[in-house]
């Protein structure tokens, strides 16, 4: 073996496991990416009453049992599917794998607010009795709930993080792996975003309260990222997590590999509370293309943030063009346009639902863009059919939050056809 | 409410807290613990219900009493005897 396959700091990608508002696999999440199909539907909500949400529907207790269930949250019920496909895709020998040798990274948005909710309504019927408030409550809204619920149904020992990292979330759970990974803390990492938001009214209510949720007659066409019709943000859960192994690990056990991270950046725009910034955004995507000894023209798809505010999509478009703009054979999407925003999983999901199109070259389209906002007008955006790519070796993942927190992954095909020493 | 009542009632809160449970062979004589999986959160789960239900509250001192089946019963019939039964 060469010795770049025997370099550890390589981290790859060896199994996915997937819950989406249009699928919950990757190949039904994939099928629906390409042809087209949305995952938002008409949503009730306590005290709001009817929105529009990306709703997933896959089976709680296919690894769960009822009562694991009733005594957690949904945030950790996506996060114990999600991470058990992922083991099961990843053809791990999970039996025989050390235990204290895995760690679970999940980034997440928000947490606790569902439960925090669900047991005020709850205390309500008994006049406010704060003895009826539930003894669940803590154990479900600790900030570590999501991975934690991992480590119990997987018997996992090693470290366990929920990260805090808003809309930026997915990508943090990937880059806090890939560093606990390099640093040998562990030997194999359970990482991603998930989100539950959807089950509170407090995200939609706040949205609304900005300004920023999107209304629409036919919920499938109510996320138009990029579009002059744009009407604001779909609220969607999910979750997207995967195995992640060093090289020389995934290559000695034969191991199925997605693909390599080979380049990541986070930053902060330290400029405001909840409008993003283009030049930071611009500064993270440099720093990721640097670190990963990439220029520009490398990329093959850029999988955008966009949310469908107008503020955001004119920040990130800017972002683009001052990086991109020179190389028209870069093909940016945009994932929400189907699924809605899933929050601390949309990192994760947005970027999975690309790495197909490193086996058949397919970049899906942004949905809902009939007429592009001028402010947004970058030629490469891939406009509601997918495109055929001549090349598709990297993706560049973008994902931005409240706060100003932006972060930015590359992914590459292994082996890559133009990788040179790097295979 | 009679102790039948009561003996439903306790039932039905062992039936949502360990749904995974077949509790056809209850033995009412025999420690909940000995014969299902039900940790201190689910205990706190019981006490919970009868409080939010039927307003009934419990000391801890006296969790002893929760025991069994029948231990239970005994405990909340005289607590219960004014309900109705179907509350």
């Amino acid at each position: 073996m060469s010795d770049v396959l025997l370099d550890p700091h390589r981290i790859v990608i060896t199994g996915v496991g997937l819950t989406a508002p249009n699928g919950n696999n990757l190949t039904e999440y994939r099928e629906s990416l390409l042809a087209g199909r949305s995952g938002v539907v008409d949503y009730e909500t306590r005290y709001m009453g009817p929105v529009l949400a990306g709703v997933c529907d896959f089976d709680e207790f296919r690894y769960q049992k009822k009562k694991d269930r009733r005594r957690g949250t949904r945030a950790g019920s996506i996060s114990i599917y999600c991470a058990n496909e992922a083991v099961n895709d990843s053809g791990l020998d999970w039996e025989n794998v050390r235990r204290d040798r895995v760690g679970v990274y999940l980034g997440i948005t928000e947490h606790g607010n569902v439960e925090t909710e669900n047991e005020i309504y709850e205390i309500s019927q008994f006049d406010y009795d704060t003895t009826c408030w539930s003894h669940h409550h803590n154990p479900r809204t600790v900030a570590n709930n999501a991975a934690g619920e991992v480590t119990l149904n997987l018997k996992i020992t090693g470290p366990h993080l929920t990260l805090g990292a808003a809309c930026a979330a997915g990508n943090a759970g990937f880059i806090q792996a890939v560093q606990m990974l390099r640093l040998n803390e562990v030997d194999i990492a359970i990482a991603g975003g998930v989100s539950e938001s959807i089950h509170t009214f407090g995200i939609f209510a706040s949205f609304a309260s900005q300004g920023a949720l999107a209304q629409h007659e036919d919920p499938t066409k109510a996320c138009r990222p990029f579009d002059k019709d744009r009407c604001g943000i779909v609220v969607a859960e999910g979750g997207g997590i995967c195995t992640l192994e060093r090289l020389p690990d995934a290559i000695a056990r034969g191991a199925k590999i997605y693909g390599e991270i080979i380049g990541y950046a986070m930053n902060s725009d330290a400029s405001d509370f909840v409008l993003p910034n283009a030049s930071r955004q611009a500064e993270c995507i440099r720093l990721a293309l640097s670190r990963a000894d990439l220029q520009p023209q490398d990329i093959d798809i850029v999988s955008s943030h966009a949310t469908a505010t107008e503020q955001g999509d004119i920040e990130e478009s800017r972002a683009l063009a001052s990086v991109f703009s020179e190389h028209p054979g870069v093909a940016i999407n945009n994932t929400k346009s189907f699924i809605g925003h899933a929050m601390g999983a949309a990192g994760a999901l947005e970027l999975l639902g690309n790495v197909p199109a490193f086996d058949d070259r397919i970049a899906h389209a942004t949905i809902n863009l009939d007429q592009p906002d001028p402010c947004c007008a970058l030629p490469q955006i891939v406009a509601n059919k997918p495109r055929s790519l001549d090349r598709a070796e990297c993706i560049l993942n973008n994902s931005f939050g409240m706060l100003g927190i932006n972060s930015v992954l590359i992914v590459r095909k292994f082996p890559a056809e133009h990788g040179g020493l790097y295979n | 409410m009679a102790p039948p009542d009561i003996r439903q009632v306790v039932l039905d809160i062992l039936e949502r807290i360990a749904p995974d449970e077949d509790l056809s062979d209850l033995d009412d004589s025999v420690a909940f613990r000995d014969q299902m999986e039900l940790d201190s959160m689910d205990f706190l789960d019981i006490v919970m219900e009868l409080r939010k239900q039927y307003r009934v509250q419990i000391p801890e001192d006296e969790y002893e009493h929760l025991i069994t089946m029948d231990s239970t019963v005994d405990y909340l019939t005289p607590k219960l005897a004014d309900v109705p039964a179907g509350v």
